[in-house]
């Protein structure tokens, strides 16, 4: 079920009816109970992965806090007499056994994943290895199924057990709960990735129907459709033309293209999880927010933190910190700084580890090495922007622009360019392809095939632009409103009572109207040519 | 604590670490950061502070952060 | 005492809130469905039966086969005949059961004349042809049954029960007629017919496929069976005919399984392709499309010959001495007659016809 189809609209019609009309006591198990109907209408099979994810997570986190549980009492009993190196001990080797509960599950669950996602990507490149040296064996790919959302949902318990093994969240002693808490539906298929304690603390709880806080979610669900329907699926058509044919489109229509693209992706994703968040909070349920306007970001960095912000605080939290604090981390650090000088030992491990999390993110994203170089690039350029932080404060020393609101505008048209140009490896075919076409943008760059006709050859009608133009418009005045106001949902309140109902009836009148779904309606194809 | 204070200023010498307490709630510093002053606290207290410990509540002050520091020698 | 739960205050507010949203959504859709009434034509004549305050005798559903090719005014002109097509365009043989189940809400005739040709379809076609078909239904059982035999599989329901959920992308194509039109259309048919009087003489026709397969489709013939269990059923008489036409091409092994049929449940069925000679059917004038579709002097010709058989064989009433009838189709044949005039007309100025 696409959230833009007219099931997935009556499933959850028909889940929030039953969640406010059910005895309260019976809401989380009604969205246990909806989440997996949701996961079996996409394919029964897909069943069997997420309930292992589940079963394992559940089985080793509470082994985990029965371990944990164990050494306190042992400790207690013994208070007197042991001394602190024999408690120092006894606590290392805890650890020691529930370090390899947490492996097992986390190289379970991960394999899971790998194998599921990755096993063709292997052979295809094992193939081209072959094939390089002459050989004319290959070997065929296999046919594997790859559940609906399994990258979120791993990611998501891994977290868990992982905060469990920390000691930073409890384990949860409910099965049932814990299944709830895999595959909450709404955040199924694109995240956002949550923490157990965030999510959990208004995930089981009782929801009284409350309009403010239902209204709110009706609002957030309807821009999201406006986002999603109106304007993603849309551009998309553009967008798709262009990458498709890059023979034709070349120069300054990959510049078109990699503009569009910025525009679908962030109208599309935002959109989703404006639904996704919107949903939860129609039940009463807080998911973490995934976006903070990121196209307003004056750097790479700073971008990072406001673009799938779950996502990137996962890789932070649990690839990036643990790798570059580790021991033998440490280790290589003082060993460079001893053999290399303090210059490039400090950077040891945040260069090792950014490495790390970036192809790990790539790879994350999809099974191709066009995510791969895209994640590796976007290492390079932090990486680059982190080297030239001290000429950029040398800059700033010089001349006091930092406040200038211009400056500021420039900085952020600069990161929206950026970020928009590393995501060209998201859409042409294979890496050689978007190599080629960045370096085209400016080669063969004329400004006179930017002309009418030539958008109008896009698939998109001149009423179609001046739509997407208003909603632009929209979008960057919201945006803006929200950076400097706060929320636009606070100010919609506060005006008077008729605004609300004004807004709901705008919104529900654009999505429908202007929606880009369902069959278009074509003139041409009723072209008389037979009967 | 000089010694701690040696090394965030080092790190940003326009800050004022003795009194600033939103360091990382306010963006002041970054991940990068801590993990260079991980690796520097590692050198000069011969201390691991592992990952786990690394949250915006031990990491918003220098004073939070030594605290931290000598709870770890302690254990 | 009956406790009774007092409704919280908004619950008033937004009833009326979804009033308003449902009002406007209701006049958005009117507004927003195509209306049919220049170039496609074609569409509008589902619509145009709910319009007829007389009833009708002899009932023809079919493709273009009938709504091109039999004139209801002719017969009335020459037999007293009451009748009317509930025709459209590639009405596939499905469709063409249900809108004969439709008109069976209204009236029931007393002869049925159903037209071959779409027997050739076996699955749904076109998504734009069965809104043609459909769209002008009005809502009823027989209309879900028919959107549900219908729908190819990129269509929904829901599009039908809704249709702004399928027009909603028209709000860039919007024109003056879609205001004009939106609760009154104009009449653009007579009983059914659509009329061309213009003449394009028949040329070559590529020779038929040969094809791997000649057995009509059970799906389709499923639906012939449906609508000769229906005419029984009612005592309505049921009559097959395939319409004079060149092209597509009618196989000698349909024709033979429909006389088959016809002959094994006691049918009539006429194939006036073979029957052309005798009709009087000239290639050459009778069609403006060359050869597909006869033009108003084809039409005329086989629905005197037609209509002869008809008048023969049922106990038909001559309605020309039915004073309500006679009001009534004296408007129809002056209608008739001026939108002869006015494409003869526009035939002498552009050397085309137009506007219809």
């Amino acid at each position: 079920m696409l959230f833009t189809s007219y099931s997935f609209i009556g499933f959850i019609g028909i889940v929030f009816l039953l969640y406010y009309t059910l005895p309260r006591s019976w809401q989380w198990p009604l969205l246990l109970a909806a989440s997996y109907v949701f996961y079996f209408i996409a394919s029964p099979s897909y069943l069997i992965f997420i309930g292992a994810t589940t079963v394992s997570a559940y089985v080793v986190s509470l082994r985990l806090d029965a371990l944990k549980e164990e050494q306190d009492a042992y400790i207690k009993a013994n208070k007197g007499t042991l001394t602190r190196e024999e408690k120092k001990a006894y606590k290392a080797s805890v650890k020691a056994r529930q370090w390899k509960w947490l492996l097992l599950c986390l190289l379970f669950n991960l394999g899971i994943l790998a194998v599921l996602k990755y096993t063709n990507f292997v052979i295809a490149n094992f193939n081209g290895i072959l094939s390089a040296f002459g050989s004319g064996g290959q070997i065929s790919f296999v046919d594997l199924v790859l559940p609906m959302g399994i990258s979120f949902y791993t990611f998501q318990t891994m977290g868990y057990i992982i905060d469990v093994y920390r000691g930073t969240s409890r384990a949860e002693k409910n099965l049932f709960r814990l299944a709830l808490f895999v595959s909450f539906f709404p955040q199924l298929v694109q995240g956002p990735i949550s923490r157990y304690h965030d999510l959990a603390r208004s995930l089981y709880e009782r929801h009284d129907f409350n309009t403010k806080t239902v209204s709110y979610g009706l609002y957030r669900i309807l821009w999201g459709y406006f986002k999603k329907a109106v304007v993603a699926d849309r551009i998309l058509t553009a967008v798709n033309t262009i990458i498709q044919d890059p023979d034709t489109y070349q120069g300054g229509f990959v510049f078109v293209g990699m503009m569009f693209y910025a525009l679908e992706l962030y109208a599309d994703f935002t959109g989703g999880i404006d639904i996704t968040i919107g949903i939860a909070e129609t039940m009463g349920i807080t998911v973490t927010e995934n976006f903070q306007r990121p196209y307003l970001s004056k750097n790479i960095k700073e971008y990072w933190n406001r673009w799938h912000i779950t996502m990137g605080t996962w890789f932070t939290d649990y690839i990036f910190y643990p790798i570059s604090v580790c021991k033998p981390m440490l280790r290589l650090s003082r060993f460079s700084r001893a053999r290399f000088g303090d210059i490039i030992g400090k950077r040891v491990p945040v260069y090792l580890s950014s490495f790390a999390v970036w192809f790990t993110t790539g790879i994350w994203h999809g099974a191709s090495w066009n995510f791969i170089v895209w994640g590796l690039m976007n290492f390079v350029v932090i990486m680059i922007s982190q080297e030239c932080e001290p000429l950029y404060q040398k800059f700033h020393n010089k001349f006091d622009v930092k406040e200038n609101k211009w400056y500021g505008f420039i900085e952020i048209i600069r990161t929206i360019f950026l970020m928009s140009s590393l995501r060209m490896f998201d859409c042409y075919r294979d890496v050689p392809l978007t190599f080629r076409m960045f370096g085209n943008m400016f080669t063969h760059f004329r400004l006179r095939d930017l002309n009418a006709e030539a958008f109008l050859g896009l698939g998109l009608t001149g009423a179609d632009y001046v739509l997407l133009f208003v909603c632009l418009i929209l979008l960057v005045s919201v945006s803006l409103i929200q950076e400097k106001k706060g929320s636009v949902r606070d100010l919609i309140y506060a005006a008077p009572e008729l605004c609300r109902y004004a807004v709901f009836f705008l919104l529900i009148l654009a999505v429908v109207i202007f929606g880009a779904y369902g069959i278009g309606f074509d003139q041409s194809q009723f072209i008389y040519n037979q009967f | 604590m000089d010694a701690l204070l040696e090394i965030l200023t080092n790190l940003h010498p326009e800050v004022d670490f003795e009194t600033c307490s939103t360091l990382v709630d306010d963006k002041i510093i970054d991940s990068f950061d801590i993990v260079t002053i991980i690796s520097e606290i590692n050198e000069e207290y011969d201390v691991v502070i592992p990952a786990e410990e690394i949250v915006p509540d031990n990491f918003n002050s220098a004073q939070a952060l030594y605290q931290l520091i000598q709870r770890l020698e302690d254990e | 005492m009956i406790k009774r739960k007092r409704l919280p205050g908004w619950a008033g507010k937004a009833a009326l809130f979804l009033a308003v949203l449902l009002v406007t959504l209701f006049f958005l859709q009117r507004l927003l469905m195509p209306k049919y009434m220049s170039d496609i034509v074609e569409g509008a004549l589902t619509a145009e039966y709910y319009e007829e305050t007389t009833e009708h005798e002899v009932l023809f559903v079919g493709d273009c086969e009938v709504y091109e090719n039999f004139s209801p005014i002719t017969l009335y002109e020459e037999y007293g005949i009451s009748s009317y097509i509930r025709g459209s365009a590639q009405q596939l043989a499905w469709q063409s059961y249900y809108l004969l189940e439709d008109t069976l809400r209204y009236e029931t005739p007393k002869a049925v004349v159903f037209n071959v040709l779409a027997l050739k379809y076996d699955e749904p076609q076109s998504e734009a042809y069965n809104r043609m078909t459909i769209d002008g239904m009005k809502f009823s059982k027989t209309k879900l049954n028919a959107v549900k035999a219908s729908m190819t599989d990129r269509e929904n329901m829901l599009d039908y029960i809704f249709p702004i959920l399928r027009y909603h992308s028209r709000w860039s194509d919007l024109s003056g007629e879609d205001v004009k039109y939106m609760f009154r259309k104009d009449k653009i048919s007579h009983n059914g017919y659509y009329m061309r009087i213009d003449v394009r003489p028949v040329k070559e026709f590529p020779e038929p496929d040969i094809l791997a397969d000649y057995t009509l489709g059970s799906y389709a013939m499923g639906y012939l069976d449906k609508m000769r269990e229906l005419c029984e059923e009612k005592g309505i008489a049921l009559i097959l005919v395939k319409s004079p036409s060149l092209f597509p091409h009618w196989y000698d092994e349909w024709d033979e399984q429909i006389a088959a049929y016809a002959k094994e449940y006691g049918l009539d069925y006429f194939n006036y392709e073979k029957l052309a000679d005798a009709v009087g059917i000239d290639y050459n004038t009778d069609t403006y499309d060359a050869g597909l579709h006869m033009n108003l002097a084809g039409a005329e010709k086989l629905s005197g010959y037609f209509g002869q058989y008809l008048k023969e064989n049922y106990e038909l009433t001559d309605y020309r001495d039915d004073p309500q009838y006679q009001e009534v189709y004296a408007e129809k044949i002056r209608f008739y007659e001026d939108m002869e005039a006015a494409q003869r007309k526009e035939l002498e100025e552009y050397g085309e016809i137009v506007s219809y």
